[in-house]
């Protein structure tokens, strides 16, 4: 137990170790999460549009092969 | 797939093979699950030997855990800009649209990874040095690389027309590139608080080995970390354009 | 490659050039501001401003460090060739100590004692664990804080 409170206290710099690795993990996982967040977003728009837009611009693309 | 084909129009017409959108998705999508796995491994390696295996410094105790963090956001912070600016030039000289969307999708992971360089100096500042913050070459010039960044988000949205306002992103990149080598060798050429670096091409580093692996591990991490979300972001830049397009073909259609 | 894509290419790098051009000039121009820090030397030398403040950085020199009491300090800060008395009243960082560089704030007065108004520790480039430092140091292969990795070099 008093080697994990000594390991935490890293030797009396705790206040400026200890945030320093939050701060990073917050910032790298934040900028993970908001990609990702938007990239799911864009990927369930895509495909409603897809189903929207879709079938007519096959279909056209069809029409234009066959002509 | 009919996404794909949707989009292709303006990729095909350009003579480079990776200028084409849809490829570079293919591409993307094959090498993600590696380099994110990549990333996961070499990270938390990294972090773990950094934070449980490695000695105190003689001189500077337990404070030099943060070297673990600091250093590698500051090398992200520069490479990360000289992403911009070499995905900028390329955007301009041969109007590249994939360049173009990798300079833009870069930009905010390092304005991230300078915030953190100046955080974690900061701190680690405070307690070595007796200060938080001193306007020496060093620290200035990395401060002024933060708000490049910010401009080159900014701009990019600040103009009407859309390909105007990243055409001026992308100058704004070229120009602040003459920050990148001020940071590096401002230590070297001025009397700075901030001290010279440990790593460098030239001589042996100055970092004990028991604190030099995991600090390249750790930066080897970061740096997959970039390309990890890099890519994810590029991806993400793509579909949002094939939406505005569908949208247009729609409204036009109706 | 087309002569449109050649000559973009030619005026981007002929702007980047006369940018790096302008900037070496601002930078040399600016050369005196852009310095953090003026050595022993270059006092002595009265290369610093007259009766103004500036900052002072070199090493603590070994056995110059006295406290006066009244929580005032006194120590030198040298450059290997020039030592300049220094007197601080306040807190020392952590890292203040002799042999360890340390950038001073403050003013000369007449007497050519530098009346320091801030004391910042700074710290060269080594790291080690200090089981290594003290090998090297019983080994005689210690190279130190030093003047030779850059702490107090007067010439820019």
């Amino acid at each position: 137990m008093d080697a994990v409170r000594e390991y935490l206290a890293m030797g009396g710099y705790a206040a400026f170790v200890w945030p320093s690795y939050a701060i990073t993990a917050l910032v790298m996982l934040g900028i993970l999460v908001l990609t990702l967040r938007s990239l799911r977003q864009r990927q369930h728009a895509l495909k409603s549009l897809e189903q929207a837009v879709g079938p007519r611009r096959r279909r056209s693309r069809r029409n234009e092969e066959a002509a | 797939m009919s996404s794909e084909a949707a989009t292709q129009p303006s990729g095909s017409r350009s003579l480079h093979r990776f200028a084409n959108p849809g490829r570079f998705l293919r591409l993307a999508d094959a090498v993600l699950p590696w380099v994110a796995a990549a990333t996961i491994l070499t990270l938390g390696a990294g972090i773990i030997w950094a934070l449980f295996f490695t000695p105190p410094d003689y001189q500077q105790g337990q404070t030099v855990k943060i070297m673990y963090v600091h250093v590698p956001s500051a090398w992200m912070a520069m490479f990360a800009y000289t992403t911009v600016a070499a995905a900028s030039a390329a955007a301009l000289i041969w109007r590249h649209p994939v360049a173009d969307i990798a300079a833009h999708a870069a930009s905010p992971i390092g304005a991230g990874f300078t915030f953190l360089a100046l955080a974690t100096g900061s701190l680690w500042g405070k307690p070595m040095w007796g200060t938080w913050w001193v306007w020496d070459a060093r620290l200035t010039s990395v401060l002024v690389l933060f708000f490049l960044y910010i401009g080159h988000m900014a701009i990019a949205n600040a103009f009407e027309d859309a390909g105007r306002g990243r055409r001026a992103a992308a100058i704004l990149a070229l120009v602040g590139v003459i920050n990148v080598p001020i940071i590096k060798f401002s230590v070297d050429w001025w009397h700075t608080l901030h001290q010279p670096a440990s790593v460098s091409q030239i001589g042996a580093p100055a970092i004990h080995s028991s604190m030099l692996w995991p600090l390249l591990i750790t930066a080897l991490g970061f740096k997959l970390f970039f390309v990890t979300v890099l890519l994810l972001r590029m991806k993400s830049d793509i579909l949002a354009v094939r939406i505005k397009t569908l949208r247009m073909m729609s409204l036009g259609e109706r | 490659m087309t002569s449109r894509k050649k000559r973009r290419i030619t005026l981007l790098g002929l702007g980047l050039m006369a940018l790096a051009g302008a900037t070496a000039l601002v930078l040399t121009a600016f050369n005196d501001h852009i310095t953090f820090f003026y050595g022993p030397s270059e006092v002595y030398a009265n290369q610093v401003p007259e009766d103004r403040y500036f900052r002072m950085g070199g090493l603590v020199a070994e056995g110059s460090f006295k406290e006066v009491g009244d929580a005032t300090v006194t120590f030198e800060v040298t450059d290997g060739a020039n030592a300049v008395p220094v007197r601080y009243r306040g807190l020392l960082p952590d890292l203040f100590r002799e042999g360890q560089g340390v950038v001073t704030q403050g003013r000369m007065n007449g007497e050519g004692v530098f009346i320091a108004e801030e004391v910042l520790a700074r710290h060269d480039e080594n790291y080690m664990p200090s089981e290594v430092s003290e090998a090297l140091k019983r080994g005689g292969q210690w190279k130190g804080e030093g003047i030779e990795n850059g702490a107090v070099d007067s010439s820019y």
